[in-house]
């Protein structure tokens, strides 16, 4: 039943979005949220939506997998937009019961932030959809390496996420040996009051946890044995090369960031 | 031909948590290995053989004694990366030796970690990854292979480093038996064709009875150091310390305990065939 859960949720595919550098996809995924947040008039947010929709498009992933990642946002974002409705008080009054009051900027507000987030959130997942866990890991590592001059252990993090990626299968697997285990010890772990089921976590997260430190640590033997001394004078198998098409998609997007602040400018 | 590894009187005790020393593990050991040669070092669990492991490629160093692979010290610390380059080594759990998510870059891990310019890691990956016929599967993850996939894969990540020695601690252990066939004739492979020195540390006799010599191993010391037929032709010695023989070895032993003329150095399957269709003379046996 664990084996169900996937992480990173990529969608590996050959489209244009998938073939671009993932260093320029997290750059521009920045972009992108300064983009979302600094105009804030409705031709902004429309210059923001149809970027959107026309990455998701070029994705070539279904609408509907979209759908599916702000889906469990909503009841969240159904009660700030309520929230933001009733208690911002600026603009034309539309509506006035006792302590209720409805304005032009509540409305304003409410709708904004909504429209902001849903967009937020599909536009960032373009990014994981279309690149694996591991790759984003190590553009990560290589956007940050000049950090390194500070002492900032980018390799050491990076180093550190892969390895968590790659243990989590595995952990999955030995997660469910676990519960096999236990259940046929007579553990609840399906059943039960909320609880007992709580309490009876334990004895699943007790071996996991001991089975961890073991694998650790012959890991780190594993790893030493085959010459690991750190960041130092590493050399890499996968290389990461930039082509015109990254520097195009670069370009696009920062028209479009600057066609969002032209539009709210003029606009207004 | 040259010894590749040279143990010269090795004692080693474990450090407890104050410092002190607690009871010895190895108790003077003397072992030389030649360049090319299948070594097996057979023994009973708690024999010393994973901790006679660990002293080649310097996990562990000698409490008193040395330990000398391919001329270099193994107490020397400034050679320890040319020291484990040229001797590797593949434990038992295929799951914590591998440390990428895709199979070829676990592959490459030890190239990254020397330096290797990209050209000819990727070679010596590409190489690597044919030696062990697990070339198709270069872009897979780990997660998705077998348990004997994966120890091929280990011993890839190894074979890159391209070293003169191979030391694996019980590679077949966690396997099921094709796994175990597949790792083994994988192993059989990198010996013959690259002349890579293999120590195996193993349990199972039929694994040691396939290699050119085996060491076995009891409370810290080396009791035998023969040819496979050498070996296995002590059963009654081998007996005593908890070890088993291979299966027919065991089968002709009991047929001349009970009398019968049969050789005591029977190790396959066909000599043991050959041997008793001998015993009946050359008639065959029931219908068949």
């Amino acid at each position: 039943m664990l084996k169900d859960i996937t992480i990173g949720q990529y969608f590996p595919s050959s489209s244009i979005i998938h073939r671009l550098d993932p260093r320029f996809k997290i750059v521009i995924t920045f972009i992108y949220i300064l983009m979302l947040f600094t105009g804030s008039s409705v031709s902004s947010l429309a210059v923001g939506a149809v970027y959107t929709l026309m990455s998701v498009l070029l994705s070539g992933i279904p609408v509907k997998m979209f759908a599916k990642s702000v889906k469990p946002l909503l009841p969240f974002l159904l009660v700030t937009a309520v929230i933001n409705l009733f208690l911002v008080d600026s603009g034309d009054i539309y509506f006035e019961w006792k302590f209720i009051k409805i304005t032009e900027g509540g409305i304003d507000i409410s709708v904004f932030m909504v429209v902001r987030i849903i967009l937020l959130i599909t536009g960032s997942s373009v990014l994981t959809y279309t690149t694996s866990p591991i790759t984003l890991t190590d553009a990560i590592e290589r956007l940050l390496s000049p950090l390194k001059k500070l002492k900032f252990p980018v390799h050491e993090l990076a180093m550190m996420m892969s390895i968590a990626l790659r243990f989590i299968p595995t952990l999955i697997e030995e997660t469910d040996k676990i519960i096999s285990a236990q259940k046929a010890r007579g553990a609840e772990i399906d059943t039960g009051s909320f609880t007992t089921r709580a309490k009876n976590m334990i004895a699943i997260l007790v071996p996991l946890f001991i089975s961890s430190f073991r694998r650790a640590d012959e890991l780190a033997t594993a790893m030493e044995c085959r010459c690991y001394n750190g960041g130092e004078g590493r050399t890499r198998l996968r290389q990461l090369k930039s082509s015109p098409k990254d520097y195009i998609a670069l370009g696009i997007t920062v028209i479009f960031y600057a066609a969002a602040i032209i539009t709210a400018h003029w606009l207004k | 031909m040259k010894n590749i590894i040279e143990i010269e009187n090795l004692h080693f005790s474990y450090r407890d948590d104050t410092g002190n020393l607690s009871a010895e593990v190895l108790k003077g050991i003397n072992l030389n290995i030649k360049e090319g040669e299948f070594v097996a070092v057979l023994g009973h669990n708690g024999c010393g053989k994973s901790t006679l492991a660990k002293h080649i490629n310097a996990i562990l160093v000698p409490t008193d004694g040395k330990v000398i692979v391919n001329g270099i010290d193994t107490s020397d610390d400034s050679r320890i990366f040319e020291l484990r380059q040229c001797a590797g080594m593949v434990f038992q759990n295929p799951d914590n030796q591998i440390v990428s998510s895709v199979v070829e870059e676990d592959v490459a891990f030890a190239l990254e970690n020397l330096g290797v310019p990209y050209e000819e890691m990727r070679r010596r990956v590409d190489d690597s990854l044919k030696a062990v016929n697990m070339y198709e599967y270069r872009l897979h993850s780990p997660a998705q292979l077998s348990g004997g996939q994966k120890q091929r894969i280990a011993i890839a990540g190894i074979i890159a480093m391209q070293p003169r020695c191979i030391i694996l601690d019980e590679p077949t252990a966690m396997l099921d038996p094709q796994g175990r066939k597949e790792v083994m004739s994988t192993i059989r492979q990198m010996n013959r064709e690259k002349n890579i020195t293999i120590v195996l540390i193993t349990h199972y006799m039929d694994e040691a009875a396939q290699c050119d010599r085996v060491v076995v191993m009891d409370r810290g010391n080396i009791i035998l150091d023969d040819t496979p037929k050498g070996v296995f032709s002590h059963v009654q010695k081998l007996k005593e310390i908890g070890l088993d023989v291979p299966q027919v070895t065991e089968l002709a032993w009991e047929l001349k305990n009970a009398g019968y003329d049969i050789p005591d150095d029977i190790i396959t399957e066909e000599e043991c065939v050959e041997a008793i269709k001998k015993l009946f003379g050359g008639k065959t046996i029931g219908s068949s």
